[in-house]
């Protein structure tokens, strides 16, 4: 009811139904938005698939003497940075403000990249170990997870690479900034998945 | 982005002014960093009774999610954000749904099956 009021009492309002077409970069977000909604419904069978098979770890070693807490602490940093870098160089985006841009783009592409090296060199230990994703239900989940949230990452580093590119050469034409907004809206949810990860899997890890 | 008040509800993670928006990111930045800090905290302490933990960590995780989700994606409840918000609450519902669904059916299928030991003597 009080929203109703609020959307007539605005100056200058039409009603709804005789306002035209929403504008082009609204629904890009939109429908980006509820792709991204469903990539996270995606995560949440991944998780319902983690949370049931976490504890059948076939005889190995359970998640909590494979896990480094440290390790773990300094990848959710670096994501958590380079979703506010993300931020700033949307806003310098906005502003078509290219040096900060770039410089925003670069360092979150450094901090990205930090993330996923990361990430990398802790399955290589686990895979050294003989604790590959073929040892246990458990593993598999485990693998299937955290790959699927790097595999993404990863997809979001190609992405903000040839954005760079974009910017460079088509400079900031309302197509090129809707590209970066959706891109920004990817990678918040990117990290907002990754608290889910090292909440459940990492630090619940019995 | 001011011309576009008076469209049609608003794209999520629209900031409205550059400044208003760094500020923002860094609130975020400083309520997320906080909230990480305590659930890496509140895991490898041992001065919280032991079973209070995975709930504990549930909360802050959540608590950090609608960080994230108000500071760094500009989701709120305004009335230009309502399609946003509306399909949000239904994600939400589904991931509920998916991810509390299979645990109890899971964990009741579990507690239903026989034995594997008996399993093995009937099929003899």
């Amino acid at each position: 009811m009080s929203m109703v009021e609020q959307v007539v009492t605005l100056p200058g309002a039409t009603p709804l139904s005789s306002r035209g077409p929403a504008p082009t970069h609204v629904v890009v977000g939109y429908g980006f938005w509820l792709f991204l909604l469903s990539d996270i419904i995606v995560f949440a069978a991944l998780f319902a698939a983690y949370a049931v098979l976490s504890g059948e770890t076939n005889g190995g070693p359970p998640g909590a003497a494979l896990f480094d807490k440290t390790h773990v602490f300094i990848e959710t940093a670096c994501l958590l940075a380079s979703s506010v870098t993300c931020g700033f160089a949307s806003l310098a985006v906005q502003r078509r403000d290219r040096p900060s841009a770039y410089l925003w783009m670069v360092v979150t592409f450094i901090l990205g990249a930090a993330f996923l090296s990361l990430e990398r060199s802790e399955f290589a230990q686990l895979l050294a170990s003989g604790n590959g994703p073929s040892h246990s239900a458990f593993l598999s989940a485990f693998f299937t997870l955290v790959g699927t949230h790097g595999l993404h990452v990863t997809a979001g580093l190609c992405w903000l690479a040839i954005m760079m590119l974009q910017v460079a050469t088509l400079g900031f034409r309302p197509m090129i900034s809707r590209r970066f907004f959706c891109f920004g809206l990817f990678w918040h949810a990117l990290d907002i998945v990754w608290i889910g990860v090292f909440t459940i899997v990492y630090l619940g890890a019995r | 982005m001011t011309d576009l008040s008076d469209a049609q509800g608003q794209a999520p993670g629209m900031s409205e002014h550059a400044h208003a928006g760094r500020r923002t990111y860094l609130i975020g930045l400083f309520y997320a960093a906080i909230l990480t800090l305590v659930s890496f905290w509140v895991s490898s302490t041992g001065l919280i009774y032991t079973p209070g933990v995975p709930i504990l960590l549930a909360v802050l995780a959540v608590a950090q999610m609608g960080v994230h989700l108000v500071f760094f994606l500009h989701i709120s409840s305004a009335p230009d954000q309502t399609n946003n918000f509306l399909a949000l609450a239904f994600g939400i519902f589904i991931v509920g749904l998916t991810v509390f669904g299979s645990m109890i059916i899971m964990t009741n299928l579990n507690h239903a099956m026989m034995p594997m030991d008996r399993l093995m003597q009937m099929q003899r």
